[in-house]
Order: C-alpha cells, then structure tokens, then sequence
C-alpha cells in the first residue's frame, strides 16, 4: 500500500516554540485508503505535527504536498476546503451552540441575505450524527452533552466535506467501549473511500487493531515507519522511548493497615444508591464501570463536590461531614479530576502555580508565597513525573496534552494526601509513562496511601487494584479481589449481568 | 538561542504591546509639543490621574477574579458627599473612618451578591450604580455638598498638599500601587484571584472558596474607591453629587489598555497603572495640541481602540493561528 501518490505529504517540517525545538525534520504521508498510526511519548510533537498540516501552525521550514502539489494551509478552514480535516486531541467546541451548529462552525449554509438556513443545516447534520449513531439529536445544545458524547460531535465535523485526509488525535480518550466500536466503523468506512487516514492514540490494541502503518516521532525527530502487519508491540515501544516495558499484572497485596476511608450507605440522588466499601492504609481499590455508571460521581462526593442524600462517610472511624474540596483537602483527601482542561487545570497559568495552587497557602515566607518552597515542588514532581516542559514558567495550556495531566497528578502528589483519589489518572498519557503512574501508585500504596482508582481501561485497573469494585447504573455489583478476578467476570458484573451482589 | 528570530520580535511585541505604543505616543507628543514632557506637565498629569488610577487598582482585581464593576463612579460620589458632609458633623478625624466602613458596606454588599449568591456581576453593578446614586441624593437632599471653614481644616492635606515637591495625591496613588501589586503577585490570596478568573471550575477542584475570593476583590475595590473619595473630597472641600459620574467607564478603559483580560485571570496592577497613565497622556496631549473638549472624547476613545487593537494584532502575529 506504500506505492502511488500519498494523499498527503509532509517534508522536512520544522516547528519552534520560544524554547521548544517541537518538531525537527520531520517528514510523513499518508496514502489513500490507509490508516496511518503516529506514536510517540507526551510532547514528542504529534499534535504539533499535525496542527501544522491542518493549518494552526505554520512551520518554521519544510512543505506540504497533497497528491503531489504543493499547498499552503492559510488556516484550518482554508485545510479543510483543500481536503484536509484534524479532529483535536483537545475539544474545541462551542458550547452554548447546538450540535448542528458546532458541526458546520464557520461555514453555515445561507439562504439570500446571509440568513442561516436552519432546515438544510438540521437536516445534514441529522445525518451525520445518525451515521454515527448518535443518541442525540442536532437541536442538542453541546454543553449538555457528556465528554464522550462531545467527542462524537467534534468527529462530526471532519464529515462535512469530502476530505482527502481525516487526522484523529486521540479521539477515544474519552469514548466507551460501544462508541470505540463506532468510531473504528467510521474509520473503516473512510478508508474503503480511499480516504488517507493519520491516527494518534497512546492505546497499542487500538493501533494494533486499526492501522496499516505505524510511524514514531521522538523529541521532535522522526525514527522511522513499520508495517504493522509484521511488527509488535515490544519493537514499537522500543523505538519510542529506547526500552521494552514490563507490563505485569499486580496479584502482590502490599501490606495494610487500618481501615483509611469508609463509605456506608452512599447515596446521591440519582446518580448512585446504596454505596458501601472500605479502603486501608497501603490498599488500592479499583473502580471499574461504563461511564455513567456512578463512579466519578462517588469521587466528587467524597470531595465535598455533592451533597449525599443518605449514608455516611468515615475517616479513621469517624464520621465525617465533607461539605466542600476544602474540608477534605483537610481532611487528607485528593482528587486527580476526570477532566484536566476543565477541572484540572488554569490553562493560562504556568507550570509551577498550578502544581502548587491548592497548597499555595501554606508555602509561604511570612504573608508572601515563597517562590523557592514552590519551584522545589515543581522540580520534585516534574523529575518524579518525567513532565516534559522548558520550565516552571511555560505556561500549562503550551503543553502537550499528556503533559498537562501530568501536571494535574503532580499537583494532587505533592499534598501527600492520606487518600488519593484518582479518576482516569493516565488518560492521553504514553505507555512508558502509563506504566511508571501505574508503578508509582502502588508505590504510594506501599508508603502507606490509601488509593482509590477510577478507570474505563480494564487492564489499568487490573494492574494496579488489589480489590476491584464493579459498578453498574449508580449501583454497586460486587467488590472482587485481585485473586479472583477474571477478565470474564468483571465485563458480566459492569454489564448488570451479574445480579449476586457481594459487599 | 542568541539569535533574534522573527518569532521573538513578535513574542515581545505580543507581550508589551501596550508599553510599545505608550512610548511612540510619548515621543509623537513630545515632538509635537514641547511642553508636553515639562516636568511640571508631566507631574500634572500624574496627579490629575491619581483619582482615576486610585480606583483602576481595586477595579484590577475584580476584573482579574472574571466580573466587572461598574458602579465605582457613583461610588466615589457616595463616599466624596459622605466625607464631606460628616466632615462638619464629626470632625474630619471621625468623618474618614466612617466614610471608608460605609464605603466598604456597599462593597461587601455587592461582592454579597456577585460572590455568594452567583448574580451577574454586570447586571448587579450597573443596578448599584443607579442604586449608589440614588442613595448619595438622599444623603445630600440632593444639594451640592462644601465645608463650612475651608481655611481652617487640615482636611486639605491629601488633595492638595506635597511632599518634597510632589503631589499628595500621586505619593497616595504610588504606595496604593506598590502594596496592591505585593498583595496581588505576592501572595496567596492573589494567586487565588488569578485562579478564580482563570478557570473557576478548576480553582473550586483545587479548595479554592471561590465566593470568598470575589467577595474580597468587590471589598478590595470599594477600599480603592474610598481612597479615591477622600482624595477628590480633600481637593476640592466641596462637591456635587454626580462627581464621579461616567468615571466607571474611563477607569474600564485604562485597566483594558493595561492589558487586563475582561474574560478573566489575566493583568496586573503595574500594567493597570501604564494604561492609566497612557489615558491621562492621551487627553493631556490633546489638550495641549488645543482640541475642544468634545472633539477629545472622540479621539480618546480611537487611541483607546488603536492600542487594544495594535495588542491583540501583535498576540496574532505569535499564535497566527484564528483560533487559539
Ligand atoms: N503553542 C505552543 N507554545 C509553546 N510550546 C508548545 C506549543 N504547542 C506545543 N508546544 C510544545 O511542543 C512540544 C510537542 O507538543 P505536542 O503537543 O505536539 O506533543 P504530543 O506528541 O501531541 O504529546 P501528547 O501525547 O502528550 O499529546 C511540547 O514540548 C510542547 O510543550
Ligand atoms: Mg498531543
């Protein structure tokens, strides 16, 4: 599939950032009808790549070809009239307009005098989200969708036009399993089309799955292409960060002690009834569920985001009442959120004062923050984390997406909680780095945290969970342990299947 | 890294837009008119600012914590006309406390109901403008306010007095600055105020009071206005109800051309006094070039426009893309 014209070429880009050398040299194509993956570790500069053929970026040298011409792309509209459609790794849309809306942002169809023409934009757009299989309609205002569903609406968009070449920069980071299944329909129907297709994803089942080729950036510079027909995971990691990774599966219980955090009776109105476990001191508890099922909701309850209906929350044996995050930051208590741009992060504050921001007010030198307290913290975590950044001054929103939930997890670390919740910790996050938050939670664990692991990844929770609650529809299936677990039995429990409900 | 690439020059263009154009506008005037950069001009400037600026520092923060507050100017009204008028009733020594708690009562009411109750900053500022107003006309039974014995009070000294040659007023305006810059880039609490600006969401996640903090930004803001009112009150020892009327407008202006984000989480208080000083600059500047006071307002308000432009033009230039 590697002869004829590429649907698209790029040649000897290079793009700086004041202090970031993002992208040196590189060049890359797509054929048509091809599933081309692009690998590499957080801030390698696959999203930058591909902004620059999209048209966000301009690069400092190099070309881009579609089907052999040379072109210039002015902007991403301009990328898009020349074929040339990027879904963001990052969710860029309005939210106070509806789908339709969103879907045709910047090229509405117009009847005379410039009026929209709202029969012909539902309609088309009603189609593509049926294609789809969306459950919503294009009326659906998008701050009312969930994440996922969000993502479905930016992937609308690339199906507007008749494009050359569709690039996808991460699009399941937040999508359930039955959308991935979609998605990769879509994926296919495109290709059958002869589209040219770049696909980005930290998810080596998903590349293995999906692509036809596998291409590796690292630090900015290309290391070369396989087949993926006649390759495996082991090399493409190994020429992404120059090691192979030791994935085993956690069945060593660590030590533990007293019982952390305990939680009786739970309930939060619709979202979750009826909740009840324990965590101890160096045990890390997994919660595994669809989305929707409950889980991040339970998070935010222990945070003092959400009032309980009934039930009770214990700390140390305690009865405790958590009415907002900062009782339980007193009470020892993080939460790595589920969405870093949203809730994570300021994007345009810099590295260090995020890192630091919920414990600002304790590192000071009389009134003032002591800016050496705080950068020691920075440097601490970003060693700690492997965080890829120029410095404690690049602001957060310049960082590459994996980078910046590195930030987040830096931040809930470095308050030594004595509960750490985290939800989706390793979400855009690269297999080397996957594996050493995995390694560094059970580490935690070791050091006497009590951990609670939120994750839509299966073999995430596997890895790191001594005890896996399973969740169903805001309810709680069954608590397994890390001896009895089977693959089996937890996709059946998640599934409502499983109806012998074990506390 | 030493050479100067094209993307630098547009990184400090992007970063000190604003300065760039106070300069080139400093020099067009200067050339223009020698009298312009006198010292004594120059100071005149400064000091008719001062009132202006005393107000932008506070307004800074509740634009930096993501609200607006419009209603400063009748603010100021309210406190110049209380001075004024307790000033006989209590003795100025009294009449300054009480006037700053009164003050500060308006406020905390509105940081009440921006911060606790969630309203909308811009509808319960514009509503506590006509309020303030209406308030400051029963107070005064709507007449002109003055001091009976202006020859024998001492209450003169912080709008009309110097030390060491310079205004009382721009001293007052410069320690204002330095201690609201510490308190805003120094501190905990002005962390927090960027933070909640620029994304409240993520400050609630991180335990951040969200309500607490713009609740004391609106405090911070009426504090400012006090100062302000005192200093007008002191100026003139006498006063109309409406002499801080349209002010809101102005001092919205000068934090904006600072480079004040009016989304939020962006600014600081040094810039807020640089775009200050470019507003009192700008009408100076035509005041001595000899334009009518009315053909003035016009002008101001296309400088005004020219440098927000020439500012966002320049943050183009480095993210030169339409929609980052
Ligand atoms: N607008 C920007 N300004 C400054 N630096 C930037 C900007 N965008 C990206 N960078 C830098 O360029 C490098 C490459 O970033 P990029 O987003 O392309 O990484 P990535 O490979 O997509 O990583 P991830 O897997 O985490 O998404 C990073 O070091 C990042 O900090
Ligand atoms: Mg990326």
């Amino acid at each position: 599939m590697t002869e004829g014209t590429p649907a698209l070429r790029l040649s000897g880009i290079v793009k700086t950032f004041p202090g970031v050398r993002a992208l040196d040299d590189v060049s890359f194509d797509v054929m048509p009808g091809e599933v081309h993956a692009l690998l590499g570790e957080n801030g390698a500069g696959k999203s930058t790549l591909m902004k620059v053929l999209a048209g966000i970026h301009q690069p400092n040298e190099g070309d881009i070809f579609i089907e052999e011409q040379k072109v210039v792309m002015r902007s991403p509209l301009d990328a898009k009239a020349k074929g040339v459609v990027l879904i963001h790794q990052e969710l860029s849309l309005a939210e106070e307009l509806s789908a339709a809306e969103n879907i045709y942002l910047g090229e509405l169809p117009t009847k005379s005098f410039g009026r929209v023409d709202w029969a012909t934009l539902h309609e088309k757009s009603g189609a593509i989200l049926e294609r789809l299989k969306c459950s919503f309609g294009p009326r659906t205002i998008v701050g009312d969708l969930s994440i996922a569903n969000m993502q479905m609406v930016e992937i609308a968009r690339a199906l507007t036009v008749d494009a050359k070449a569709v690039i996808f920069d991460e699009p399941t980071a937040s999508l359930t399993d039955a959308e991935k299944v979609v998605l990769f329909d879509i994926i296919r129907d495109l290709k059958a089309r002869g589209v040219g297709i770049v696909y980005i994803s930290h998810r080596m089942d998903e590349i293995f799955t999906i692509s036809d080729r596998i291409s590796v950036l690292r630090d900015g510079s290309y290391r070369g292409t396989l087949m993926t027909a006649v390759t495996n995971e082991e090399e493409v990691t190994k020429l992404m960060i120059g090691r192979s990774l030791d994935l085993t599966r956690n069945v060593q219980p660590a030590e533990m002690g007293d019982v952390a955090i305990a939680v009786q009776g739970l309930s939060c109105g619709k979202m979750f009834q009826d909740i009840s476990f324990e965590v101890r001191t160096g045990e890390v508890l997994g919660f595994y569920g669809l989305v929707g099922a409950g889980r991040t909701e339970i998070a935010e309850t222990l945070f003092g985001l959400r009032t309980p209906s009934a039930g009770q929350i214990l700390i140390d044996g305690e009865v405790v009442k958590i009415n907002s995050p900062m009782d339980a930051i007193r009470m020892g208590i993080s939460l790595v959120p589920e969405s870093r741009k949203e809730q994570g992060l300021v994007l345009g504050m810099n590295c260090k004062d995020n890192m630091t921001l919920p414990q600002v007010g304790d590192l000071t030198a009389g009134p003032f923050v002591s800016d050496g307290a705080e950068i020691a913290i920075f440097d601490q975590y970003r060693d700690k984390l492997a965080i890829k950044t120029p410095g404690w001054r690049e602001k957060v929103g310049n960082l590459s997406g994996g980078n910046q939930q590195k930030i987040v997890i830096g931040k809930w670390l470095s308050m030594r909680p004595r509960v750490l919740i985290v939800d989706e910790p390793t979400r855009g996050i690269d297999v080397g780095s996957k594996s050493e938050i995995h390694a560094l939670i059970r580490d935690l664990a070791k050091q006497g945290y009590a951990v609670i692991v939120i994750s839509s990844e299966m073999p995430e929770v596997l890895q790191v969970s001594d005890r896996i609650v399973a969740m169903f529809h805001g309810r709680l299936m069954r608590i397994f342990s890390s001896q009895e677990v089977t693959e089996d039995s937890l996709v059946q429990a998640i599934s409502g299947l499983n109806t012998d409900r074990v506390a | 890294m030493a050479t100067i690439t094209r993307s630098t020059i547009t990184n400090v263009l992007a970063k000190q837009g604003i300065l760039i154009a106070f300069v080139l506008f400093i020099i067009g005037f200067g050339l223009a008119n020698s009298r312009f950069l006198a010292v004594d001009n120059v100071l005149g400037v400064i000091r008719s600012s001062a009132i202006l600026g005393v107000i932008a520092l506070g307004v800074t923060f509740v634009v930096i914590s993501g609200n607006l507050d419009l209603s400063v100017g009748s603010m100021m009204s309210f406190s110049t006309i209380v001075v004024l008028d307790l000033h006989d009733k209590l003795g100025p020594l009294m009449a300054i406390p009480a006037m700053f708690a009164l003050t500060m009562c308006l406020g905390a009411f509105i940081g009440f109901l921006v911060g606790y109750l969630k309203l909308n900053s811009l509808i319960v500022t514009l509503g506590m403008l006509s309020a303030i107003h209406g308030l400051t006309l029963t107070w005064s039974g709507g007449k002109n306010m003055d001091i009976a014995d202006k020859q024998g009070t001492w209450f003169g000294i912080f709008g009309r007095g110097d030390v060491l040659g310079i205004p009382v007023p721009i001293l007052f305006f410069a320690l204002l600055a330095i201690v609201l810059s510490i308190l805003l880039a120094r501190t905990p609490f002005g962390r927090k105020v960027y933070a909640v600006g620029g994304n409240g969401t993520a400050a609630t996640f991180s335990g951040i009071p969200r309500a607490r903090i713009v609740f004391l930004s609106y405090v911070i803001s009426s504090f400012c206005v006090a100062c302000a009112g005192l200093l007008q009150a002191s100026r003139s020892l006498g006063s109309q109800n409406t002499v801080g009327q349209g002010l809101e407008l102005e001092v919205l202006a000068a934090v904006i051309l600072g480079g004040a984000s009016l989304l939020g989480g962006a600014g600081t208080v040094f810039k807020t006094v640089i775009g200050v000083l470019i507003l009192g600059f700008i009408q100076n500047g035509l005041l001595l070039v000899g334009l009518a006071f009315y053909v003035q307002y016009v002008v101001t308000w296309v400088i005004i426009i020219l440098a927000v432009w020439l500012d966002i033009a320049a943050k183009r230039g480095r993210f030169l893309s339409p929609i980052a």
